[in-house]
């Protein structure tokens, strides 16, 4: 039985939504064969997000999916959230550890102010209720990498509860309609990373390095509202693109900096939940969708033919494309919480609530963390609409490109050209380009200065639409030429000499009685094809629009 | 004592979170099952070697069943003995690491500057495969 595939379209680094089959959860309006050849694939969208079985049986049952996410961003800060040492990604192993990260006796955790100003960020960029009092706890648990035997979270009374996180579903007949969606935010917590294990399968161990230990985390639970893969990566799409707007977690996936689980299980409509698995191991947006996919046909099937569902962890296997059990004998955990006793309660105030004489550095005041908050991308994408008159999905590919917003807004800086015609070119012909060649727009041999170049000699009408193309494909090729010395050197410009134009529109007439005589006895469009003879004549440098107001001249005369 | 150093392979979170009293002993039982040492020593990889022991842990548990006698209904709970202190908040400057040749020398074994350790899942053996331990 296949399971549902997500097919990645366009050799693009950017993993882009295009469902295949009858798998995804926002039904298609052609239920076979992808029919697209664009970047984005069709769908439109269920008033119920279902899945139906590859093979319906007598009475067809559909089938719907609950998805709950658990989501662990890394703080982007200096020092760990309760040691000074460094947080850094790559260094020599155990270097970034200090006495309290390795668990020797007598150490005692320190808060950092910074980790617990993210949290309030984050907390607030996400429509949460942010606990003026939270709790820090004890999680129990044995494993190499955890020196301590326990990791300090929050457990309790988490820092932030009760948010939503809005995003965004393209669906519509070409992908052009933006559906908003929300998924509920259980809460967000404070709690420290583990150190990383290297298996040694070879000599049966197992190496062990602590830089890891310690750096702060956000762990961030939605509710289970999500029903399929393309929900869920677009959810955590969307989240990584606010902490990166926050600044309180660069979110990077590959690098480990995000990491999310998922539990998954499915139901028939009306009845109770099903049994829930949690999916682990997921470390790429695209990946999520597969796994989340695979796991819900699994399910299916598995019902579907008089099985059941274990309540376990699973892992998937990206090469393979599906998940595997991780032979779990030991059944439910219990990790024995208890609140940490060196930490006190962590108190927040608000405007109201300040104390007079306060040190500032010992108080975090929520309603001034309010008042900084940077752009969310939600906000920057409205904007953008607003002041450069695009298209809601043209935002969000902007967005959804890392390093393209930045991009376009320095050649909107650099040109004269009108912001449309910068927003076609952008995320049509440069966006085209870097995804041919699979590139990020950081690789990009064009540069801003060189396209805002290019868009003037265009908006000054020097070189023709067709003409700028060429000069564009050039300009790719990294010889280091500017658009005007392509211009020149290809002798693109366009024929300023209306007297040698009219001479060439006169010789092409003569030369083609029959298309004339075709004219005049009133075919319009015979017209086409002696502009077209014009414009191969003078090599794509004429303005067709001028071409034809001559040739129209000349034939009523 | 640890008579055997064992790791508990998976650290896996499978379900919700656990409320602070997860085995909680039938009240006033006073005695300890098999079951709950074997879930005991599961959990903290203590090695409750003999009957004193288990003895001893019903003399605790007694101990401190003594505050059931105390009324606290309507009594809002403490979080702990710290709860009106003020959490220190440490500014984000990096001040310590670069330890590594002084934490390496806490290891018995070490590998390139890695600390090594026994490759995960191993599980503890069951109570019945173990040796017998005298019980009533």
């Amino acid at each position: 039985m296949a399971a549902p595939m997500l097919r990645w379209v366009g050799r693009g680094r950017r993993w882009t939504f295009a469902q295949v089959d009858g798998g995804s959860c926002h039904r298609r309006e052609a239920p076979t064969g992808f029919t697209s050849n664009r970047i984005r694939g069709q769908s439109s969208v269920a008033q119920q997000p279902l899945y139906t079985t590859q093979k319906p049986r007598k009475g067809e049952h559909k089938w719907a999916a609950v998805v709950g996410l658990e989501i662990h961003a890394q703080i982007s800060s200096n020092s760990k959230l309760f040691s000074g040492s460094q947080v850094r990604f790559s260094a020599p192993p155990n270097s970034l550890v200090s006495f309290f990260d390795a668990s020797l006796p007598g150490t005692l955790p320190v808060l950092n102010r910074r980790c617990v100003e993210a949290a309030v960020m984050t907390g607030l960029a996400l429509n949460c209720h942010i606990n003026k009092k939270s709790l820090f706890d004890r999680k129990h648990y044995f494993y190499a990498d955890l020196p301590a035997g326990y990791q300090i979270t929050q457990q309790r009374l988490p820092i932030a509860v009760n948010g939503s996180l809005t995003y965004g579903i393209c669906a519509g007949k070409k992908q052009s309609q933006v559906i908003p969606k929300t998924v509920r935010i259980k809460q967000i917590q404070l709690e420290q990373d583990s150190g990383k294990s290297l298996h040694d399968d070879l000599r049966s161990q197992t190496l062990i390095d602590l830089n890891r230990a310690g750096v702060g985390l956000l762990e961030v639970v939605l509710e289970p509202d999500l029903s399929c893969g393309e929900e869920a990566a677009t959810a955590v799409r969307e989240l990584q693109l606010i902490l990166q707007a926050l600044g309180t977690s660069q979110a990077n996936m590959a690098e480990g900096q995000l990491r999310v689980d998922a539990n998954i299980s499915v139901h028939h409509p009306g009845e109770p939940l099903g049994v829930r698995t949690e999916v682990k191991n997921l470390n790429s947006i695209r990946f999520l969708a597969k796994a989340i996919d695979y796991e819900i046909q699994r399910q299916i099937n598995e019902l579907e033919n008089g099985g059941e569902i274990l309540n376990e962890t699973r892992s998937f296997h990206y090469q393979l494309g599906c998940t595997m059990s991780m032979r779990d004998k030991e059944g439910k955990q219990d990790y024995r919480f208890m609140p940490e006793p060196n930490l006190p309660p962590l108190v927040l105030y608000d405007a109201t609530s300040l104390p007079a004489d306060a040190d500032p550095q010992q108080v975090i005041n929520i309603d001034q963390i309010r008042e900084t908050l940077p752009e969310l991308p939600s906000v920057t994408r409205e904007r953008l609409v607003q002041q450069y008159g695009m298209l809601l999905e043209h935002s969000f590919t902007l967005l959804n490109e890392v390093g393209l917003l930045e991009f376009f807004q320095n050649v909107i800086k650099e040109t004269r050209a009108e912001p449309k015609k910068v927003t076609s070119w952008v995320l049509n012909t440069f966006l085209g380009y870097l995804k041919q060649q699979n590139l990020a727009v950081s690789e990009s041999p064009v540069t801003p200065s060189a396209l805002a170049e290019l868009l003037d000699l265009l908006d000054s009408r020097t070189i023709s639409s067709a003409a700028a193309k060429q000069v564009f494909e050039e300009m790719w090729k990294r010889e280091g030429k500017t658009p005007g010395q392509i211009v020149s050197e290809k002798q693109l410009e366009l024929m300023e000499d209306r007297g040698a134009l009219e001479q060439l529109c006169h010789s092409m007439m003569e030369a083609h009685p029959q298309v004339v005589m075709d004219l005049k006895e009133g075919n319009p469009r015979a017209i086409n094809k002696l502009i077209g003879l014009v414009r191969k004549a003078t090599q794509n440098r004429a303005d067709p629009a001028m071409i034809k107001e001559i040739l129209e001249k000349k034939l009523s005369s | 004592m640890w008579s055997r150093l064992v790791w508990l392979g998976l650290r896996a979170p499978l379900g919700g979170r656990q409320g602070f009293t997860s085995k909680a002993d039938p009240q006033g039982s006073g005695r300890i099952t098999a079951q709950v040492i074997e879930h005991l020593e599961r959990l903290a990889l203590v090695d409750f070697g003999s009957r004193e022991a288990v003895a001893r842990l019903e003399k605790a548990i007694a101990f401190a069943d003594r505050l059931r006698a105390v009324d606290t209904d309507g009594v809002e709970p403490m979080e702990s003995v710290l709860e009106d202190r003020c959490l220190y908040l440490r500014s984000d400057n990096v001040v310590e690491g670069n330890c590594a040749d002084e934490l390496l020398q806490n290891s018995h074994r070490v590998v390139e500057e890695y600390f090594v350790a026994p490759p995960g899942n191993i599980s503890l053996p069951k109570r019945d495969e173990q040796e017998p331990f005298p019980h009533s």
